[in-house]
């Protein structure tokens, strides 16, 4: 099996007496679509605040590449190629669509000291913005204000921003959530075409896309891995079906 | 010619015809406005696009009025160039190491830990012979503006001083508004709205910042020379709290954030000093009523009053 490109072990947060990630391995891998499932409260948004570096692990290894990252800082991850998006919409609601993804693009050249240029101008980062846009379906809308999107856009525009920067691992919390069936399907197919370039780590509670997806399904429970393996291994699993999915019925 | 340019260059024209009235009192009360609107406009980069609220910036504009007093000698005038050279890089040099420390804070404790340094500061001057103690000292020759045998200026001369201080203020003004749109200037935007996407985006927002706040401080150094050299005397008042909140009041009232806001903040809070303390004895209270109501009725400072004016003036032009 190929190597993992982000890889953790023994990835454990407490926040005082509650241990929200205890234990935790897992390994991504170039080219697969890892889904990371749960209930609420399982640790999955802890698992990808510190994989990005949000949050720092009270212990516990995190490898990029084979370079131990755990206590590096969120900006320096990110330029290693580690790009994140967010449960809740985090963008720039004062700007517009494209300057939100052409600040984003700006990251991967940032020529602070050339204070002459007009950044709005620079044709790297308005590539970059385009092609994030594109993909991310929001070409159209790239001269409105951000904040003035409805919510299934500003979720697009959340994952045009995290494509922008080009990365080669890619955290997505939730990137479903609150989208119309519409944009959901094209959201899905987005997804599809991606694994196959990069690495994906995917939170997500709607099972339909996991199960579509996902190459590998890691399922936690109280902070700690239950299970992981391939969807019928899942699927099958007795542990699984009594903590998770029969609780939460489809 | 852009609709939103007319009532700046309107107000440039008026300003560079001023001095020909000869009211030599209000061409130097202008002049100390315009060195003060340079000072607001160092302090706008921070307050206004970068969202870091510094409550102690009066100290680089100190740093930079003291270089030129410690830089002159008692019967002789200063290089101009050289002292200006040392003043900024002084004020940088300081803004750089009270930046590495006050930027680990955030919001309140911000505010009070830049008020803290800047008092340092303050005592420093204050309560030390380095620059005189609470008497200050004089610039008693005012600096040479000779260079390869040329002197452009003459700081002995009023009026020319207005002149040179007026090009200065354009000149920092058209460099703000050049680094604003510089990837810099966009990634300190980005900060301000929202640091933690900044940095999951990649950007090192604490250099970024550092950077920021040195540049401020550079720029106040600028203004506190000119100062200096247009008034001849430094004193510890220079970098006092009072002033510290003086040249914020003018960002807020200006409107921070917008490019004209610090240089209209900078007339209106001088004019309305002037105007009250020449009426009573207690101008103090008036001007504190004045500003409240400023700040109660127009949140985005008078800038915003301006383009509500221009709005209503040339119909619905998008430019808000």
């Amino acid at each position: 099996m190929a190597e993992p490109v982000l890889g953790a072990a023994g990835l454990t947060r407490r926040f005082g007496g509650l241990t929200a990630c205890d234990d935790v391995a897992i390994a991504l891998r170039r080219g697969e679509l890892h889904a990371l499932l749960g209930p609420n409260g399982a640790g999955k948004s802890t698992l990808i605040n510190l994989l990005s570096g949000d949050l720092r692990p009270s212990s516990g290894s995190i490898r990029f590449k084979g370079t131990e990252i755990a206590a590096m800082a969120p900006d320096r991850r990110s330029r290693l190629g580690i790009g994140r998006s967010y449960q809740k919409t985090n963008i720039f609601p004062a700007f517009t669509v494209f300057e939100n993804a052409r600040l984003a693009a700006q990251s991967r050249r940032p020529r602070p000291l050339a204070l002459a240029l007009d950044a709005a101008r620079d044709p790297d980062s308005r590539r970059r913005a385009q092609r994030g846009l594109e993909l991310a379906g929001l070409d159209e809308h790239v001269e409105r204000q951000a904040g003035a999107l409805s919510h299934g856009e500003q979720r697009q525009l959340e994952i045009a921003m995290v494509l922008a920067t080009e990365p080669e691992v890619l955290l997505l919390d939730e990137p479903l959530a609150g989208m119309g069936a519409e944009e959901s399907v094209r959201m899905v197919a987005l997804l599809k075409r991606l694994s196959s370039e990069h690495a994906i780590l995917l939170v997500e509670h709607d099972m339909d896309a996991v199960f579509a997806l996902a190459d590998v399904i890691t399922v936690m429970v109280n902070g700690q891995v239950l299970e992981s393996g391939p969807p019928a291994q899942i699927r099958a699993s007795v542990d699984v079906q009594r903590a998770y999915l029969g609780q939460d019925g489809d | 010619m852009p609709r939103r340019l007319i009532a700046p260059l309107a107000a440039l024209a008026l300003v560079a015809l001023f001095p020909m009235s000869g009211a030599t009192f209000y061409v130097e009360l202008t002049t100390k406005i315009m060195i003060m609107a340079i000072f607001a406009l160092s302090l706008d980069l921070l307050v206004g696009w970068t969202g870091l609220v510094s409550f102690g910036h009066a100290a680089f504009f100190g740093v930079g009025a003291y270089a030129l007093a410690l830089l002159s000698p008692r019967a002789e005038a200063a290089g101009l160039w050289s002292s200006l050279g040392i003043a900024i890089l002084a004020a940088a040099a300081c803004a750089l190491v009270v930046g590495i420390f006050v930027l680990r804070t955030r919001g309140i404790y911000f505010i009070m830990v830049t008020l803290a340094f800047a008092q340092m500061f303050y005592f420093v001057f204050h309560d030390t012979d380095v620059g005189g103690g609470s008497d200050g000292r004089y610039v008693n020759v005012k600096p040479d503006a000779t260079l390869f045998g040329f002197t452009p200026f003459d700081l002995d001369k009023p009026y020319q001083v207005y002149y040179l201080v007026l090009a200065v203020l354009v000149l920092v003004f058209a460099f703000l508004q050049m680094v604003l749109r510089s990837p810099f200037g966009r990634a300190l935007q980005g900060i301000r709205a929202n640091e933690q996407r900044m940095r999951a985006l990649g950007f090192p927002v604490t250099a970024y910042k550092l950077a920021a706040f040195t540049l401020a401080g550079a720029l106040a150094g600028l203004a506190g020379y000119l100062l200096a050299a247009q008034s001849g005397f430094v004193n510890p008042e220079i970098l006092s709290w009072h002033q510290s909140g003086n040249v914020l009041l003018m960002v807020i009232l200006g409107g921070a954030g917008t490019p004209f806001g610090p240089i209209v903040g900078a007339f209106a809070l001088t004019m309305l000093h002037e105007f009250f303390s020449s009426i009573t004895r207690h101008w103090q209270l008036f001007l504190g009523g004045a500003i409240v109501l400023i700040v109660l009725f127009m949140p985005g400072g008078l800038g915003h009053l301006a383009r509500r004016i221009r709005r209503n003036l040339f119909g619905g032009a998008r430019d808000g």
